[in-house]
């Protein structure tokens, strides 16, 4: 469904993302691991053609449906975004506006990419919000982003990215600002998106135990190259780079070696 | 370690703080919390957000007063400490912040950060500061040359040894760190706890180390203190977190660890609903509206924290029965 052919990226002259390949098929979730820096949400900006100031894709293709994504005009993505892809961010609450309420922004953006009534486009967020498990979802869409907490606010921007159904949802560190009560609750329902709308999602993350717990597939990335690309058991019980067993020992775990 | 002489460094007496909030309404950020610190050991205290860690670390620093109870450093009572006294006391407890970039004034060289407290208490003078500074990065391991740099030409891992270097400046007894690695990569924040590890051992030092993450405080800490809304609900020796966790947000906490070792083909599990508002903190245990096992002694009575075995405490009425028997 999605293909990554030898992508590099680079922003000026420096490439940040080397060489990088992947596929996913449908309703398959890839992990992206790696350390700040390593070019993993380059990645899944590049897909959503998103690249900030300057970055480009300079070499290799990406594929989306057999089609490439990078003769796309601007017209075109706009039929693309938020519809068949979408993407959730580390904070949704920061990326919405704070002196809008979440009904607003909710029926806004259903009614860009649908012709469809104010009245039922509330509802149709009502109810995405309410698949979210979110209690008492009217009450919500009357609510500024800053009255959530930060695991509603996470759902709203997941409810909000599931409206359309999308094939592909990118995800860019969606949990990593949580508590891990909350982390657990997100990443539960994220695998839930999967099995009933047969979404497949990149997800991309620092937490190599997020990683490994979602991913079917998970890929370890440093400086913008693949380190290690399998299935979760090949890449943490025999990774193949110096890099993945160095990460996975710095991990900690419960028991695991003690400090003092 | 234990078998040293169990002489609390620092200890914090039924600490209270509240502080007032809209609505002629108090927010109790901490809720007669007992804790004791001993002499090179580590007492990591775990919970999530608004759980009241910061506060009391703020407290235990002096940088805040409790509402009520006292926090006791070697046995003298730090509030009926004159000003003067106060300010010496705060030699011997030093702290490590989250954030070492904005900890630092960044007009400032690394040799005058970390030369700074020493400074200010007339320990060394102003020409002494070069071989000073040398020394304390060296003890950091960090090259020598660093101390002509500014903090914004070091990585975060670097910014964090030279926080580290500041604290330990003054031969401190006790350092407290506030998330202190949870700004960095993994393997940066191995490299650190690894530091602050050597450091205890060598100067006898003890640690604080408040954290989000309960892996990495199990892997530090001599002891652990669970907290959840104001509230420390359990504590227990650091090697038996997963083993012998009792208290059911412990053991919730647990269960939403994801770890490279567990066993992926088992659902995560979770609690489902969110922390209440510390607003409104409701009578009797404050876990009561998320627990599974909650009775109905639980909405009317807290509970306190009862010792079940050596060096473990819990907080919870499922675990009175042994001694009262009546419940159950």
């Amino acid at each position: 469904m999605l293909e990554l052919k030898n992508v590099t990226i680079s922003y000026g002259d420096r490439p940040t993302v080397k060489n990088f390949s992947m596929t996913l098929k449908k309703g398959e979730i890839a992990s992206l691991v790696g350390e700040s820096g390593s070019g993993k949400t380059t990645v899944i900006r590049a897909v959503l053609g998103l690249l900030p100031g300057g970055g480009k894709v300079t070499d290799g293709d990406i594929l989306f449906e057999e089609k490439s994504l990078l003769q796309n005009t601007n017209e075109q993505w706009r039929k693309l975004r938020g519809t068949d892809i979408s993407m959730i961010f580390q904070d949704s609450g920061a990326m919405m506006n704070p002196i809008r309420k979440i009904g607003s922004v909710f029926t806004e953006y259903i009614r860009t990419h649908e012709k469809i009534g104010k009245k039922d486009a509330w509802e149709k967020g009502v109810e995405m919000l309410e698949r979210m498990r979110l209690p008492d979802g009217n009450n919500i869409m009357k609510s500024y982003p800053f009255q959530l907490s930060g695991g509603m606010r996470q759902r709203v921007g997941i409810a909000m990215a599931m409206t359309f159904r999308p094939k592909l949802l990118l995800a860019d560190e969606p949990t990593s600002a949580l508590d891990v009560t909350t982390q657990a609750q997100i990443v539960r329902q994220m695998m839930e998106l999967r099995e009933e709308y047969g979404t497949s999602i990149i997800m991309v993350t620092h937490n190599l135990g997020v990683a490994a717990y979602m991913g079917d597939k998970v890929i370890v990335m440093q400086h913008g190259t693949i380190m290690d690309q399998g299935d979760r058991e090949h890449v943490l019980r025999s990774p193949q780079s110096e890099y993945t067993r160095s990460l996975i020992a710095a991990v900690p775990t419960l028991e695991g070696e003690r400090y003092v | 370690m234990f078998d040293q002489k169990e002489e609390p460094i620092l200890e914090a007496r039924h600490v209270s703080r509240v502080f007032p909030a809209s609505g002629g309404r108090f927010l109790r950020a901490n809720n007669d919390i007992n804790l004791k610190m001993y002499r090179g050991q580590t007492l990591g205290i775990v919970g999530e957000s608004g759980c009241g860690k910061s506060t009391l670390m703020r407290m235990l620093v002096q940088l805040d007063q409790p509402t009520e109870g006292e926090i006791f450093f070697d046995g003298k009572n730090i509030a009926s400490m004159t000003k003067k006294e106060q300010r010496e006391n705060r030699r011997h407890i030093q702290m490590v912040f989250q954030d070492p970039s904005s900890a630092f004034n960044p007009k400032m060289k690394i040799k005058d950060i970390v030369c700074e407290p020493l400074l200010n208490f007339g320990l060394i003078s102003g020409k002494e500061k070069d071989t000073e500074a040398k020394r304390l990065l060296r003890l950091v391991e960090l090259p020598e040359e660093f101390a002509d740099r500014y903090p914004h030409n070091m990585s975060g891992g670097q910014r964090q040894r030279v926080g580290i270097a500041r604290a330990i400046a003054l031969e401190p007894e006790v350092i407290l760190c506030d998330e202190a690695t949870s700004a960095l990569d993994v393997s940066v924040q191995k490299n650190i706890m690894e530091l602050l590890a050597k450091l205890q051992r060598e100067k006898n030092i003890a640690i604080g180390f408040i954290c989000h993450d309960i892996a990495l405080v199990s892997q530090i800490s001599h002891q652990i203190a669970v907290m959840y809304l104001g509230n420390v609900v359990e504590i227990l020796p650091g090697t038996q977190m997963k083993a012998s966790a009792k208290h059911p947000y412990s053991v919730a906490l647990l269960g939403s660890i994801f770890d490279t070792n567990m066993d992926f083909t088992q659902k995560i599990e979770s609690i489902d609903s969110e922390i209440p508002s510390p607003l409104d903190v409701p009578p009797g245990c404050p876990f009561q509206n998320r627990c599974d096992r909650c009775m109905e002694i639980c909405r009317k009575e807290r509970p306190m924290l009862r010792k079940i075995s050596e060096r473990h405490e819990v907080a919870c009425h499922l675990f009175e029965e042994k001694e009262g028997g009546e419940r159950g």
